[in-house]
């Protein structure tokens, strides 16, 4: 990086990134819902949206809209403070954790060599971590404050649910980290470009730590076959049953959020980020690894849809068993043999 | 541009701050917009209609605490691999064998706690089954919500 930059310009830059960053992500947050219900409604032999504008692609707006203008209750035996705290900070936190992902190289506009990337920070990886697994307070303290059983069930069983796939989770992560040797997701990318052999997943041989990573982030964000937290069959809405109008909708906003991150994360760690073929002018070529790593993150939104369309949920003893019986052994053994690979081969 | 530590972060705490105005407009904008119109039953915790008995921050399932200090107890284990991760590359074969002295020791602890019982949900909670407690509420003993209904059969321990 050059030092003509003022302090002045980085902060405004800063400022533009995020402002661009932050209605994108809730674009794709709005879209991925609509695309849920047409996907789901085929899968289902039904047409889904299809009344509000062409193809029912105004109906998040409509949703969005409508959610605005209902009744905002705050119900009186609630614990007022914590109550509202849980909706602000789950969908803080679940906005935040984009900023350290990188969406694509390096743009040079006026001489200044610019990141497409919020920040990169050197320990990326580990503020992600730090930054999704808070989201568990909100969840937590949604259910508790609500002070119903429905939602204390809810949250209960989604907090002993995240915690179980986080270690999972972390530990899947440490055989990415012992091919490429740093936290850095930028690093991460860098050391897969140039060819699909490249890619973690494949020339790394992570493939079994890309299930678990998978699995453990599908429970992470509560989604079906893991979405016991609101199985609506037995717990009507979950730890936000007590919450309506906006405040509900930023509990689902953040779970879309989060599983855009998680996308975003799966892209990055396992196949490759950004690498894929270059060509045409110099504007196109800037514009082309942002465009390959949007495919993969809607190749992953695609699959929770689809994964949702098929399979049924888990027991909650099966959730539990499933994690720390299966998942959390061969996480360990996938550590052990790869590091046992990179050890002989260094 | 200036790169040193704090402009590393200085970006992050932005898009933090930026979040939590986003979050806290919404909070505040559908709390005027929305129209308020308060009755008895709107005023009652959510039970499908039922009337709610007794209090919800009733006693839970112990199984929640295990489970939440499992869960610090193999986090905080995992997170020792990462420094060691990144750096193998270096330590080689050595540093190799260092954390499998390291990975046997988690293992232990992992298969002491699995024989314990204390990652099966179902079959250990049999004081619960069939005890007056069970009978005396709807919320009281926690083996007796739905959620954790042990089935009697194949208990260990």
């Amino acid at each position: 990086m050059s030092g003509n930059l003022s302090v002045g310009w980085f902060v405004l830059i800063s400022v533009i990134k995020i402002l661009i960053a932050v209605p994108i992500l809730l674009g794709i947050v709005a879209y991925t819902v609509w695309l849920e219900r047409k996907l789901v409604g085929h899968i289902q032999n039904r047409w889904g949206p299809s009344r509000v504008g062409p193809f029912g692609l105004l109906q998040p707006i409509a949703d969005g809209l409508k959610l605005f203008f209902k009744e905002d209750l705050t119900p009186p035996y609630v614990h007022k403070a914590l109550y509202l705290l849980a909706p602000i900070l789950s969908l803080t936190l679940a906005l935040t954790s984009i900023a350290v992902i990188p969406v694509g190289g390096w743009v040079t506009i006026r001489g200044a060599r610019i990141p497409l990337q919020i920040t990169d920070v050197n320990v990326a990886l580990l503020i992600i971590l730090g930054i999704t697994s808070m989201g568990v307070y909100g969840v937590a303290l949604a259910g508790w404050s609500s002070n119903s059983k429905y939602s204390l069930l809810g949250s209960l069983r989604a907090s002993a649910q995240m915690v179980s796939y986080e270690v999972a989770l972390g530990l899947s992560l440490v055989g990415v980290l012992i091919l490429s040797g740093t936290f850095s997701l930028r690093g991460i990318v860098e050391h897969q470009l140039g060819g699909f052999w490249n890619w973690n997943i494949f020339g790394g041989g992570q493939i079994v730590a890309f299930f678990i990573y998978l699995c453990a982030a599908y429970a992470e964000t509560n989604r079906i076959p893991f979405d016991l937290p609101e199985a609506e069959t037995e717990l009507v809405a979950g730890y936000h049953t007590e919450y309506s109008s906006m405040k509900f909708a930023m509990f689902f906003m953040s779970e879309y959020a989060n599983m855009v991150t998680v996308a975003c994360l799966a892209s990055v760690l396992f196949l490759g980020g950004w690498s894929g073929p270059l060509f045409g002018p110099p504007v196109l070529q800037a514009l082309l690894p942002v465009f390959w790593f949007f495919l993969r993150v809607l190749f992953f939104l695609f699959l929770y849809i689809w994964v949702r369309g098929t399979l049924p949920r888990f027991r909650y003893d099966q959730l539990m068993a499933f994690s720390w019986k299966f998942l959390l052994p061969l996480a360990i053994a996938n550590v052990i043999i790869t590091s046992l690979v990179v050890a002989l081969r260094s | 541009m200036p790169d040193n530590y704090f402009a590393r972060y200085l970006p992050l705490l932005l898009q933090v701050g930026i979040a939590l105005a986003l979050a806290g407009g919404m909070v505040i904008l559908s709390a005027l917009v929305g129209k308020h119109r308060y009755s008895r039953a709107k005023m009652s915790p959510y039970e499908c209609g039922m009337t709610p008995v007794g209090d919800a921050r009733e006693r839970f399932s112990v199984k929640f605490y295990l489970v939440a200090m499992l869960f610090i107890l193999f986090d905080v284990e995992t997170v020792f691999l990462y420094p060691w991760a990144v750096l193998l590359k270096e330590l080689k074969m050595f540093g190799f064998w260092e954390m499998m002295v390291y990975i046997g020791i988690v293992l232990v602890g992992l298969f002491y706690v699995w024989n314990k019982g204390v990652l099966d949900w179902s079959g250990t909670p049999r004081i619960s089954v069939g005890t007056p407690a069970m009978t005396a509420g709807p919320a009281d003993a926690p083996g007796s919500t739905p959620v954790f209904s042990a089935p009697v059969e194949g208990s260990r321990s």
